[in-house]
């Protein structure tokens, strides 16, 4: 059983800070990473793998060329290959464009059963890509995936996660499968894993390499368009109550009566 | 090169002023020989450096733009999403704003509505500020399923042609939309905070914070229609009912096969714990790892039960299986925007920050006066948090008459 990995590179939030002088996103000696919740993705593959005793586990990523990085640590974490998708023309792809560049390369690779993404990434939060993919695949799809509770080379059954508990999903394969951080604790890679990763080579794979239609890919195939970024106000500064614990709580009980009262 | 999409710093323009470099979000702008230059990998096109630059140094530009006849899409849709044949409070918010746009654009505001049996809520969406409800109703609509929801919204869309669209970005909404604008090829943007027409060109100004909140976005959708949106709970003010409102109904039927579900729903299961949804909460009680043991939950639930708040916690509280992930709040969590986020013995991470620094106001109580927490309070209280608590509780029971 082929399973595909689709990961996205992204900077450490955490370091993403605003220069409170100048207003500014400081960006020196930001660290890039797999999105947080794609290494689930790549942890539910790896497992999926061994739960049937063998298949192949490929990673793909669109980006730059230094998400490669990202590709190689797919790799040391357990991922069998690795594909980036890397183009001059995607620069500037919204969620159409991008799940539309993904899908093309899943066609190219085929004969897929399981495709596994992170609910959403971190810097973008859209949560669009996973089932877009689906979409431009026409294949079925359950999205906030929190266990794969049985599965055999034709269907699964997973519980997807839902605001008030969980819906139990019975789904034919092929299928995409976008998952949440319950379904499990990611792996360290091993040593074994960083030596292969050291060596893999990671092919790079252009808009023609996977025959996309130009018109739906990069800045002219998104429909979307920014046309303004700034730094949001910062919060205004807050006020500390200090005195006994009996009076601090009566006081701030006191500035809270409209909001609870409400 | 010359046909697509491309950015490129006109030298005589560039004064060196360096501003472009400090908007790039991705580092892409450097200062080489007192000009800027953009490292096409890592430029995205976003346009942030155009934006900045006072001397109309740098032009982006789009391949061929095509003036595309829009004048047949028009109103302003809400997808209103129902669970059992409730419809959810993130409906009412949608059709608040919807209604404030529609006005603004001088169409109808039209909501959406798909389930079983459930003609009898259109009044309720009507008094909510829709002009018109299109019902489509269908034993196979009573509970979500992605591709038959996908298919009966898409038809919708070709038949009817709104020009803007809003949908919550609920677990549903986000699966459902996302599969639709990729079917009738429009644009759609997640987590708008704020929605607004532009007078002009009439185009929807969609504004979404992006990189956990640090920078926000102003996104359009020049060349497709229609404009698609999702938006979080208690973002956008629902309107107050109005009875006496007047609204049409337009029932649709489809043939069977536009039903058809590949996948199956087998069950949906309730979480007893899960009294009240943490993202639909007005009041929100987090505990952290300053709780020290599972059970000191209890005094986080004892404020919450007094206040009818829901329960939060941070990351590592999760981790340490204290209480489910689905009470997690932050980044690998839920984002919230309560209107009182209480945070007890929670050091303010900023992953867990980003998932809740929306809200209205902020009580930060916490014994360690550097915790970052305290950045985005609007009250804080440094003490430890078992002597204040308890307090806070019997003050809250005696001002709520419990």
């Amino acid at each position: 059983m082929k399973i595909l990995v689709l990961i996205k590179q992204v900077p450490e939030t955490t370091d993403v800070k605003i220069d409170p002088v100048t207003n500014t996103l400081k960006r020196e000696g930001v660290q890039s990473i797999i999105n947080p919740f794609d290494m689930y993705a790549i942890e539910e593959a790896l497992r999926i793998k061994e739960r049937l005793g063998g298949g192949e586990v490929v990673a793909i990523s669109m980006g730059p060329p230094q998400a490669k990085d990202a590709l190689a640590e797919a790799i040391s974490m357990g991922c069998d290959s690795a594909v980036l998708l890397s183009d001059r023309k995607f620069a500037g792809s919204d969620t159409y464009a991008t799940s539309y560049t993904l899908s093309q390369a899943v066609r190219k690779i085929g004969d897929f059963k399981i495709i596994l993404c992170g609910k959403q990434a971190s810097d973008g939060d859209t949560a669009q890509v996973g089932p877009g993919i689906s979409t431009h695949l026409d294949i079925p799809q359950v999205t906030y995936v929190k266990k794969i509770e049985e599965l055999t080379p034709d269907k699964a059954r997973v519980e997807r996660m839902t605001e008030e508990g969980y819906d139990i999903i019975e789904i034919p394969l092929p299928a995409v499968f976008t998952v949440v951080k319950e379904i499990n604790e990611p792996r360290l890679p091993s040593l074994k894993g960083k030596m292969r990763a050291k060596k893999a080579e990671i092919p790079v794979w252009t808009a023609e390499d996977i025959s996309c239609d130009e018109e739906k890919i990069g800045l002219d195939g998104s429909p979307t368009r920014v046309v303004k970024v700034f730094t949001p106000p910062p919060r205004e500064g807050g006020q500390i109550l200090e005195g006994e614990p009996e009076e601090v709580a009566r006081q701030l009980a006191e500035f809270l009566k409209d909001v609870v009262v409400g | 090169m010359s046909n697509s999409a491309n950015i490129k710093i006109i030298d005589e323009k560039c004064t060196g002023c360096t501003l472009c470099v400090k908007v790039c979000p991705f580092g892409a702008i450097e200062m080489k020989d007192k000009k800027a230059v953009i490292d096409l990998s890592k430029c995205t096109l976003c346009g942030a450096c155009v934006e900045a630059c006072k001397f109309e140094a740098i032009i982006l530009k789009k391949s061929d733009e095509k003036k595309v006849d829009f004048s047949l899409y028009k109103d302003v849709w809400v997808f209103c999403e129902q669970k059992k044949g409730e419809i959810q409070s993130i409906s009412y918010e949608l059709l608040g704003k919807g209604r404030e746009l529609a006005d603004k654009l001088g169409v109808d505001l039209c909501g959406i509505l798909l389930g079983d049996k459930i003609n009898d809520k259109c009044q309720d969406l009507i008094a909510r500020g829709a002009d018109k409800i299109y019902l489509v109703e269908s034993p196979k609509l009573s509970a979500y399923q992605d591709e038959p929801y996908t298919e009966v919204l898409t038809r919708l869309v070709q038949k009817y042609k709104p020009e803007i669209v809003l949908c919550g970005a609920t677990v549903i909404g986000r699966s459902l939309i996302s599969r639709v604008a990729v079917k009738v090829r429009a644009g759609l943007t997640a987590d708008c905070t704020g929605l607004d027409i532009d007078p002009d060109e009439k185009l929807l100004l969609q504004t979404r914070p992006a990189f956990g909140g640090n920078i926000m976005a102003t996104i359009i959708t020049p060349n497709t229609r229609p404009q698609m949106s999702t938006v979080r709970h208690k973002v956008m003010k629902e309107m107050d009912p109005s009875s006496g409102r007047k609204g049409e109904i337009v029932k649709e039927e489809f043939p069977d096969d536009v039903y058809l579900s590949r996948s199956m729903l087998l069950d949906i299961v309730e979480e007893v714990e899960e009294t009240i949804n943490l993202t639909e909460a007005d009041i929100i009680v987090s505990g952290g790892r300053g709780l020290g043991a599972p059970e000191n939950f209890s005094i986080i639930r004892e404020l919450a039960l007094t206040l009818n708040a829901a329960v939060g916690a941070s990351r590592s509280a999760v981790d340490a299986d204290w209480i489910p992930y689905s009470h997690q709040v932050g980044q690998t969590g839920k984002t919230v925007c309560p209107k009182l986020y209480i945070a007890c013995g929670i050091s303010g991470q900023i992953q867990h920050l980003i998932g809740m620094k929306s809200s209205d106001v902020i009580v930060a109580i916490n014994k360690d006066p550097d915790a970052p927490i305290f950045s985005v309070a609007t009250y804080g209280i440094v003490e430890d948090l078992f002597k204040v608590v308890p307090k806070l509780t019997e003050h809250f029971k005696k001002i709520l008459g419990k």
